[in-house]
């Protein structure tokens, strides 16, 4: 049970004069129930990447797998894919349409004929699990602040009960607040429902403390994956790309220059300062 | 998918062309078109041809861009050619079952089926080498003799470059909904007329919010910056003729006097006639 991916390519506008290579040779393999992140500066192909792997959009050549089986074959059931790879498109509340937000919510699970029950069953527990109050169920979307309409966007998808859920910079123009409770219930959901969750974003900082796999994205191609720490030891070359490690990293590497036995690995803020402690501890 | 639509349309590249003055290439269509509907002998169709050709070389536009206008008239053509050959009276040149085909029949098809694509292609001329917005100034300083008519010439060419500065986002727009909605098992492609029509809420819905959306932050942004209509505004890039529009002038002018010469010679029929 997995997504396999390879020797992926997309050109957008093939044959015109406004081609555009977006993807080249991409090869990954996403196992089932790991929380990726998938990093890169604008331009680098993130959202183009998750459009295959629901099949929105279809590789100029390559193949994309999903439980095994390529999704380019005749016949592909593409509808159930899409249920069971969801996409949380960036600014997912411009989606929205319906009178209120449960029925909005209600909009997926009713595309894939379920019963009224379980549709309004499903609809109840996915805004239970963004976190957005009762007392908002039946209001207009359009009444909503910014970071509740992203909510109530969010759990339109995941009221699909989807096996991966894919979200592309779920952050963006939220304040610091309205961010970190976002990525909070994104963490839950991954430790409830144990799906597959990958987050797109081009802020390390976002990242580092939530996901135990980076994909970095530069010019159309997979430039580093794996663990965060892995990733970060190259900060430099990072830099390079439009993209900075975390602070932290920046830090330790400075206090192991100058000779603190610091772990130059440490990836968040609080393992950075047991570290510190400990090397305090061990000089006093 | 959808972009490749609206882009389609400019043609960017380095060339004379395209750094003409935009009044310029407005009147030369407007004197290119008028020509081929003025001037009916061959030898006319012959100075055009070359005229054409050589704009076409000068605006480094490739020639597949160039005929791409011509598919959406190919109908429009083939009728016109059909009716023209079988309906105009004359000497019978060929007779298939009930149909005759007469020697005018041949001739008028011809020359209507080299008009129109000339027409269009012509037309394509200036659309690939001018951006929309360059178009609508240009069109807006030609036409600024009717506002002493009161014809509000400004805002009619402010509503024309913001409607077309809009299309390509609003179409970027609905192709990204569409794939949202698709995303949630929204369905565009089956059901009957009723049941497409019913799908499409998912879609128009938050397309006339992200509209009104758009226009709202336009209006406010344009408001916040002063604007204040036309009245004593001034442009950043003012149309000012330099050297090479005078010489285009100047080469219209002497196109037309050469086809006029042209079409009086009888070339062609003498020619034949040898
Ligand atoms: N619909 C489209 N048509 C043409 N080019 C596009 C389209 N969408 C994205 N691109 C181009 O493809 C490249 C990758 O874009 P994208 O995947 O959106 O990057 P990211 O999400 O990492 O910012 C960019 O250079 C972008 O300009
Ligand atoms: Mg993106």
């Amino acid at each position: 049970m997995s997504i396999k991916i390879e020797h992926l390519n997309y050109v957008y506008s093939e044959g015109t004069a406004f081609e555009r290579h977006a993807l080249r040779d991409v090869n990954l393999e996403l196992p089932d129930g790991q929380f990726i992140g998938v990093i890169g500066h604008t331009g680098s192909g993130k959202s183009t990447l998750i459009q295959h792997l629901n099949g929105l959009l279809r590789g100029t050549s390559g193949a994309v797998y999903y439980n095994g089986r390529n999704i380019y074959e005749e016949g592909y059931p593409m509808r159930e894919l899409r249920s069971k790879v969801g996409l949380v498109f960036q600014y997912p509340e411009h989606q929205l349409f319906e009178v209120d937000v449960f029925t909005d919510v209600c909009f997926g699970p009713k595309n894939l004929g379920l019963s009224p029950e379980e549709v309004e069953r499903r609809a109840y527990e996915a805004l239970r699990q963004v976190g957005l109050k009762e007392k908002h169920y039946k209001k207009s979307p359009f009444e909503l602040s910014g970071g509740q309409k992203r909510r109530v966007a969010i759990a339109g998808i995941l009221a699909m009960e989807p096996e991966v859920l894919v979200l592309d910079e779920p952050t963006a123009g939220l304040d610091p607040r309205g961010r970190d409770d976002i990525l909070d219930q994104v963490a839950k959901l991954h430790a409830e429902r144990h799906i597959t969750v990958i987050l797109v974003s081009h802020s390390m900082e976002d990242i580092a403390r939530y996901v135990e796999r980076i994909i970095v994205m530069n010019k159309g191609e997979v430039r580093y994956d794996g663990a965060p720490r892995e990733v970060f030891q190259h900060y430099q070359e990072l830099e390079q790309i439009g993209l900075a490690a975390p602070q932290v990293t920046y830090l330790m590497h400075d206090l192991a220059g100058q000779g603190w036995p610091v772990d130059t690995d440490a990836t968040t803020v609080e393992e950075a300062a047991d570290s510190i402690y400990a090397a305090l501890a061990k000089k006093c | 998918m959808i972009r490749d639509i609206t882009l389609g349309q400019f043609y960017p590249a380095d060339s004379v062309i395209h750094k003409l003055d935009p009044r310029v290439k407005l009147a030369g269509t407007m004197v290119f078109i008028v020509s081929l509907f003025a001037f009916r002998a061959p030898e006319a169709y012959v100075v055009a041809t070359l005229a054409l050709a050589a704009v076409i070389r000068l605006s480094k536009v490739p020639l597949k861009f160039m005929l791409k206008g011509l598919k959406s008239i190919l109908m429009i053509l083939m009728i016109t050619v059909v009716f023209n050959l079988f309906l105009i009276p004359g000497t019978p040149v060929l007779r298939i079952w009930k149909l005759t085909i007469t020697q005018e029949g041949i001739e008028t098809a011809v020359f209507m089926a080299i008009r129109l694509v000339y027409l269009i292609v012509g037309s394509s001329v200036m659309t690939l080498t001018t951006t929309p917005n360059s178009l609508t100034d240009g069109l807006e300083k030609a036409l600024r003799p009717l506002k002493k008519i009161h014809v509000p010439v400004h805002e009619i060419s402010m509503i024309m470059s913001i409607a077309l500065r809009f299309i390509p986002i609003l179409l970027e727009e609905t192709d990204k909904i569409m794939k949202a909605q698709m995303a949630r098992g929204a369905d565009f492609d089956s059901g009957n007329i009723i049941q497409k029509a019913k799908n499409m809420v998912p879609l128009l819905v938050p397309l006339f919010i992200s509209a009104f959306r758009r226009a709202n932050d336009l209006a406010m942004a344009m408001e916040a910056r002063g604007y204040h209509g036309g009245e004593g505004r001034t442009k950043m890039k003012p149309l000012i003729y330099a050297k090479r529009d005078k010489l285009a002038y100047l080469s219209m002018l002497c196109y037309l006097v050469v086809m006029f010469l042209a079409s009086r010679s009888g070339l062609v029929e003498r020619l034949l006639g040898l």
